[in-house]
């Protein structure tokens, strides 16, 4: 089952395409991390799948085949919007009552274990809690839901560095423990690596690459050599080149079987290196398919 | 790419109960509970005024109706003392209480949407299973139906605060201004006040230039219904006569000769310079010292139309039906646009 499919996928402000010809499908079961710099549509794509925004071209399905923000969506999605509103004026109990009436499911005795485990009173307002305790807060009523798929649009850009990893330790125990897919949008690729096990890069509103990070890492790799000679490979589709003086690093779709030229070294690449240079060389395709060539369409399918 | 299969899909979740409306009814109360107890405090405090002051006008007008003989002097101070007393006190009280309505239905209605819009929350309650739709719903209804009820029974405090002003039925109950302060409309005024300062409130997505919108759009509204609607509601009388009740609302007055319209409201300076002028020896002198019979002598008739006394209930009824109407359509036009598009 995939958690978010979505084809041809496109919306417009004004004349602006926020998201154009996004075509995706993230299988259930996974952290999947939704990457792009700001202004790529990552938020926009999030809105979406959570019935927010009405897309103006394509469309999109959550929780195999079910239209955002009908009741089964609604019923089965957490969502955990862009600096996590939560009433500021409600104390963490009110907030937890709020939720509980809204929903189908409420898991009390969780929400206030977790709450008490973070050190946060429930008779204390949002608006007195800090940012990192603000975001526990909204994650912990959005895992309280019970939620098949939790969706969170940049968590952690507003956190300091142990907030951030506390937060996302929580995301992994209940992605672990009780089995949630996890949609999260982030600008920031560090710490990626440890979370994520599938990766959406998003860029200029397209999807440059999809797939699960294993599946990435395995055909992409990393040579190193003269830049002199860079632009002489041809072997295997070259994503981006790395300048570095004399030297270039190519990050190329390729397989640790494939040939190395002489003089030239093969490594193992990094997530954040394979996202930087997917970044760097947004797709050209005017197809619409939203991928950079015939063979990344092996990279963009998923089989689970 | 994994073939899109979505058809067919909605059908298995039948199962799949909607959350209780009831559930909303904490999360409105909490939400609005300062707004609520807000209005309900200003409301009380006049109540409690209105309650006391109305108690004196009683009893001053109770001495007066029993004062025997009715024609004495004695009698006659107290009627006069009574409207010199309450009776200001009442107008007073009158274009104080106008704007009320307003303020109420403004201050309620406006944060309902525009609040979470401003501060982002819409986020989180929107994508709760309850659904957007019926929060909408879950909100404005009973807010509406809350803020109409606690209104409604003050304008009944109020109709009994003004029952001596009006017992002897020499008052233009019609008037402007105390037309809409008894009866059905001054609940109906809340209401339409709360329904447009919502929808403007999801319009504009600002509480405050939302409720600075909603009492503008009230002003206009409530300019219009007393200025140019409410004169027409039933067809006006239109007569000659010059005695006409002192409880009428005039409407409009106009000038004929020989049947044919001359002018209106008043005869312009040069024409009554000319036939009727009110110099100074014309003080005493009898052919010229009445303006009206004076034109009346050269073929002038004087027309009135007025809505008549007996026509109150209906007109209450009229202007409750339509903004009771216009409230509906309101609250249907946000909830539409809530459901469709949110952002």
């Amino acid at each position: 089952m995939n958690v978010v499919d979505a084809s041809g996928l496109g919306k417009r402000y004004g004349r602006t395409w926020a998201l154009h010809h996004c075509t995706l499908a993230v299988p259930a079961g996974h952290i999947a991390a939704l990457v792009g710099p700001n202004g790529a549509g990552k938020t926009t794509l999030l809105n979406i799948a959570v019935g927010l925004v009405t897309p103006s071209a394509g469309d999109l399905t959550v929780l195999g085949g079910r239209p955002p923000g009908s009741p089964a969506a609604l019923d089965g999605i957490a969502f955990v919007a862009q600096d996590t509103p939560v009433y500021k004026n409600l104390s963490a109990a009110d907030m937890l009552h709020l939720t509980r009436n809204l929903n189908r499911r409420f898991d009390q005795a969780y929400a206030q274990a977790r709450l008490r485990e973070l050190g946060i009173p429930l008779n204390r307002k949002a608006s007195k809690l800090s940012g990192g305790q603000q975001a526990q807060l909204a994650l912990t009523l959005a895992l309280a839901r019970r939620p098949r798929l939790l969706l969170l649009d940049e968590p952690v850009a507003m956190l300091d560095p142990i907030a951030r990893h506390d937060f996302m330790a929580t995301v992994i125990t209940a992605a672990a423990s009780d089995g949630v897919s996890v949609l999260l949008s982030s600008h920031v690729l560090t710490e990626l690596e440890r979370v994520a096990d599938f990766l959406v890069l998003l860029s200029q509103g397209r999807v440059q690459v999809a797939g699960p990070v294993a599946d990435l890492l395995a055909t992409h790799r990393v040579l190193a050599g003269p830049a002199a000679e860079a632009d002489r490979y041809t072997e295997r589709p070259v994503v981006h080149v790395f300048r570095d003086g004399l030297r270039a690093r190519l990050l190329v779709r390729a397989g640790a079987g494939d040939p190395v030229p002489p003089g030239w070294r093969a490594h193992p690449v990094g997530l954040e290196e394979l996202a930087l240079a997917y970044l760097r060389a947004p797709a050209e395709d005017e197809s619409g398919a939203g991928a950079p060539g015939t063979s990344d369409a092996e990279a963009k399918r998923v089989t689970t | 790419m994994t073939a899109p299969t979505r058809p067919a899909r909605q059908q298995q979740d039948p199962g799949l109960r909607p959350v209780p409306w009831r559930r909303m009814a904490w999360v409105t109360w909490r939400q609005h509970r300062f707004a609520l107890t807000g209005a309900a405090a200003f409301l009380g405090a006049w109540a409690v005024y209105l309650w006391l002051s109305g108690l004196q006008a009683h009893h001053a007008y109770a001495a007066a109706t029993a004062c025997h003989p009715a024609s004495s002097f004695a009698c006659g101070n107290l009627i006069s003392e009574f409207n010199n007393t309450y009776g200001a006190r009442s107008e007073a009280v009158a274009s104080l209480l106008q704007i009320v309505p307003a303020l109420i239905g403004a201050f309620v209605g406006a944060p309902v949407l525009a609040r979470e819009l401003e501060t982002g929350t819409f986020r989180y309650a929107w994508t709760l299973a309850f659904g957007r739709t019926r929060w909408t719903l879950a909100k404005l209804v009973p807010l509406a139906v809350t803020l109409a009820a606690a209104v409604g029974a003050f304008s009944a405090l109020l109709s009994w605060y003004y029952a001596p002003f009006f017992a002897d039925g020499n008052q233009t109950a019609l008037a402007p201004t105390v037309f809409t302060l008894r009866g059905v409309t001054f609940a109906a005024w809340t209401l339409a006040t709360f329904a447009i300062a919502a929808l403007a409130g999801m319009l504009i997505r600002r509480v405050v230039p939302a409720i600075a919108a909603a009492l503008a759009a009230y002003a206009g509204l409530a300019l219009a219904a007393a200025l140019y609607l409410r004169g027409h509601y039933l067809t006006p009388v239109v007569t000659s006569h010059q005695n006409l009740p002192v409880t009428a609302w005039i409407i409009s007055q106009w000038w004929t000769k020989d049947g044919t319209f001359a002018f209106a409201p008043w005869p312009p300076d040069s024409l009554a310079r000319r036939i009727c002028p009110i110099s100074a020896s014309g003080i005493g002198n009898p052919k010229s010292a009445n303006p009206l019979q004076c034109f009346a002598q050269h073929g002038y008739t004087l027309w009135h139309s007025y809505q008549p006394v007996s026509n109150f209930w209906p007109f209450q009824w009229i202007e409750g039906g339509w903004l009771l109407a216009l409230s509906v359509l309101l609250i249907a036009a946000t909830v539409w646009l809530v459901r469709r598009r949110p952002t």
